[in-house]
């Protein structure tokens, strides 16, 4: 049974005052952690590292969320008996603020506390919280999520990896993929199949495995920009413990629907920290404004509208993710809510790396080391990236529309039969 | 509009929707296209009482608020102005009783305003991408000055028993409380969009004030004009949402109501993802007109780019979430019986007003090389 992570916080009678707490995470931020140069507060998922930069990075992070959590500032809305600090959004809205400017551990955030460490809070048994959260909040265990198959992105439900269950154990065969750093992560929460004579929705489960063991072969994708931290799985045999199961057995969907839900709300989420006002994406309104500037094309107006709506669609944003957060927390709309503001962030981020193209004039086609406007050209060849990854804004528009707006739902012709007899997309030629 | 209201404004809030959706009901609004004056002068009293004209004016002068914070209780009002397409000239009457109560300027002309017997609005600078800058120039003449140049459009000109003149006054700016009537002062009648809103150009042709005109510190209004430009950016703001959710509201419950090929509209798919963009756009413009709204009352230091962002979003954003509504309609969306052109000229006009989405686009340019302390 699922225990949502709010109904799990602890009383409010010793809750440690905001601006004290604010005061803490100064002190400790400044004593502790080192200033960032102003590009590298925009380095986001799509930046491209080599091997070593990577590894090098995700040990630091490891090592800050280790001092985070001795310092008693990791996990700040998480229970504290699983190691958190069992305080309010109000306290990481805090952090957030005080966090701007400085390294923090950003690999740590997503897909590792939220979905994934959020789903094992509200749907682990009792030893599963005891034995992954404290390690996950302490920087010890990396999760990913094993989620979308080649077969489809979209329908996540339709899931063919699959389960079959050996006395107290399971044995797993099929494939992930658009895993996020798999090579560098310690584990993996998969939805399989198992049960293909049911409605797909219905035979569904949750497991929890590592990553690094027998039968996991993790293979790594170069994006259209050099980016490699993408990566497929191929599981062959992979035995996982019948004790390493999240929720029931072919009720992996009630799981999955809360996991999707807690993609959805990344952006909003106060299980996360999110250096405030910062967008994570190369291109963003003080990029466009640098690039801009460097042109020496601050005196054309029609540049200078692009300027200006940069830093419009930003402001805006702003709003927005407060808003929906708001609105979530009063229960005013439906909380699918927050699929609004994944697709403000979608498409915002396309309209950014436009904008960033277009005020880059020439230098768009071609330019010199060192050229403020070096990527834009790039960022402009992956600017629907926003708009794909973490769920697309097609889904996005789907829940918006049938589940706040309640608009009638799309038929689908996979509904009430087994799913073995579904018809499915060819399959590659191997 | 703002989340999480205090009981006292939500009642607030609603007083005035109720009273709106009695009075002017969609054919009464209509019925006010050949009006000259585009309201009822006992309706503009009544909802003078309600408190439409004393939330920017201090307890001392007669006004007071409802939550503390006049201009977002007044945004409350504004708000339901646009979702009915409301007549009357609220935001130029608040600019310039906020004005006067701010200066303590003219309390005869600001007890009309707050009684609603009395009409005053503003010949508002110019907005252009660099900022505002005033069109009318009054020149020092002894110990008064004379006032020549043109304003406009100006909401209620002809209305107004008085005007507030925001001049050029050689290297400062001033401004001043005139009477429509005085000579030298004319009010040409312009044409518009909106059915109940008359706005008009005035001139001012060597038109005589006495110093005492002046409404705040001769030469040293530009901070006051700031402040009342971002009134008005709110409050349109405000106003534009407004519109905007009524529209968008009659629009989804069409899509339920209307069958096509033996199923509603809402069930296509092609319409539906329009609708979640539509509502995208909605939400954002609530969240970044209340974020301008508190900014402008608390004059918090962004306040100028919040106004900004907000007025160039809302402009641009609610424009394609308005004819997309009528598109939706189909050809009853654009005929004259239909309401939803009620709130698309509203909206229209409001967008139109104190700079367009292309003038603050540039505008917040503007403000990032300054806060940068680059010259432009």
């Amino acid at each position: 049974m699922s225990v949502s992570p709010a109904e799990q916080q602890e009383g409010t009678d010793d809750v440690e005052e905001i601006e004290a707490f604010r005061q803490r995470a100064r002190d400790f931020i400044r004593a502790n952690l080192r200033p960032l140069a102003p590009e590298e507060m925009r380095r986001g998922a799509y930046s491209v590292l080599s091997e070593e930069e990577e590894l090098a990075g995700i040990a630091r992070e490891r090592q800050i969320q280790r001092m985070l959590f001795d310092a008693g500032l990791a996990g700040i809305c998480w229970p504290r008996a699983y190691g958190g600090q069992g305080l309010t959004p109000a306290h990481q809205k805090v952090f957030n603020e005080e966090i701007v400017g400085y390294e923090y551990p950003r690999r740590i955030q997503i897909p590792n506390l939220s979905p994934c460490a959020i789903v094992i809070l509200e749907f682990g048994t009792e030893a599963q919280k005891q034995r992954h959260i404290p390690a996950i909040l302490r920087g010890e265990e990396l999760w990913m999520q094993f989620l979308s198959e080649p077969s489809g992105g979209s329908d996540v439900a339709g899931a063919l990896t699959t389960a079959v269950r050996d006395g107290e154990q399971w044995v797993l065969n099929g494939s992930k993929v658009w895993t996020t750093g798999a090579w560098w992560s310690d584990w993996g929460l998969c939805l399989v199949r198992t049960n293909w004579d049911v409605p797909k929705h219905r035979g569904l489960s949750v497991f929890m495995l590592p990553i690094h063991q027998k039968g996991v072969e993790v293979h790594r994708i170069e994006m259209l920009n050099g980016s490699r931290e993408f990566c497929q799985e191929f599981m062959t045999d992979v035995i996982v413990p019948d004790t390493d199961r999240i929720g029931e057995v072919d009720d992996g969907w009630t799981v999955g629907t809360r996991w999707m839900f807690y993609e959805r709300m990344l952006y909003d989420s106060p299980y996360v920290t999110w250096p405030a006002g910062i967008v994570h994406s190369t291109s963003d309104a003080a990029s466009v404004r640098a690039i801009a500037s460097a042109q020496g094309r601050m005196g054309d107006s029609s540049v200078r509208e692009l300027v200006g709506e940069a830093r419009m669609l930003e402001l805006v944003g702003t709003e927005l993710s407060k808003r929906v957060g708001e609105t979530v927390r009063t229960k005013r709309m439906s909380d699918q809510v927050a699929a609004l503001g994944r697709l403000y962030k979608g498409t915002m981020q396309a309209r950014m790396a436009t904008l960033a193209f277009e005020v880059a004039g020439a230098e768009g086609a071609a330019w010199s080391d060192g050229s403020a406007a070096s990527q834009s050209a790039t960022m402009f060849l992956m600017r629907q990236a926003g708009s794909i990854g973490g769920g697309t804004t097609e889904m996005a528009r789907n829940v918006v529309s049938e589940r706040v707006l309640s608009m009638p739902r799309e038929r689908t012709l996979d509904k009430d039969v087994p799913f073995r007899d579904v018809p499915r997309s060819r399959p590659a030629d191997a | 509009m703002l989340l999480g209201l205090s009981e006292d404004q939500e009642f607030f809030r609603e007083t005035t929707e109720r009273f709106l959706t009695e009075r002017v009901p969609p054919d009464a609004v209509r019925a006010l296209r050949d009006d000259p004056t585009g309201y009822d002068p006992a309706y503009w009293r009544q909802g003078a009482e309600l408190g439409w004209t004393s939330l920017l004016v201090g307890e001392r002068h007669g006004g007071g608020t409802i939550s503390g914070a006049g201009l977002v209780d007044l945004s409350l009002v504004a708000y339901e102005f646009g979702r009915h397409a409301a007549p009357g000239p609220l935001v130029a009457a608040n600019v310039v009783a906020g004005a006067l109560s701010a200066s303590d300027a003219a309390p005869e002309v600001l007890a009309g305003l707050l009684s609603g017997d009395q009409i005053a609005t503003w010949c508002a600078p110019a907005v252009g991408g660099d900022g505002w800058e005033p069109t009318v120039e009054a020149r020092r003449d002894g110990s008064g000055f004379t006032l020549h140049g043109q304003a406009g459009p100006v909401e209620s000109a002809a209305q107004a028993g008085h005007l507030l003149v925001t001049c050029r006054d050689g290297e400062g700016v001033t401004q001043f409380l005139v009477p429509t009537s005085s000579e030298g002062v004319s009010v040409a009648p312009l044409h518009t969009v909106d059915l109940s809103r008359r706005f008009g150009a005035v001139g001012f042709d060597g038109a005589v004030v006495s110093a005492d005109a002046a409404v705040g510190t001769p030469g040293e209004a530009s901070a006051d004009v700031d402040r009342q430009l971002q009134v008005a950016l709110v409050l349109l703001c405000a106003e534009s949402v407004g519109a905007m959710q009524a529209g968008f509201d009659m629009t989804l419950e069409w899509t339920f109501d209307r069958y096509s090929f033996g199923r509603p509209l809402a069930s296509y798919q092609a319409l539906k993802h329009r609708f979640a963009d539509m509502l995208t756009w909605l939400e954002a413009s609530h969240a970044i007109a209340d974020a301008a709204c508190l900014a402008a009352h608390y004059g918090s230091g962004d306040a100028a780019e919040l106004a900004s962002a907000a007025k160039a979003y809302i402009g641009q954003y609610g424009t394609e979430l308005l004819q997309d509504c009528v598109q939706m309609h189909g050809g009853i969306g654009v005929t004259f019986e239909h309401d939803l052109h009620l709130y698309l000229r509203r909206f229209t006009v409001d967008r139109a007003s104190a700079g367009t989405p292309a003038d603050h686009r540039q505008r917040i340019a503007t403000l990032l090389e300054e806060r940068e302390g680059v010259a432009a």
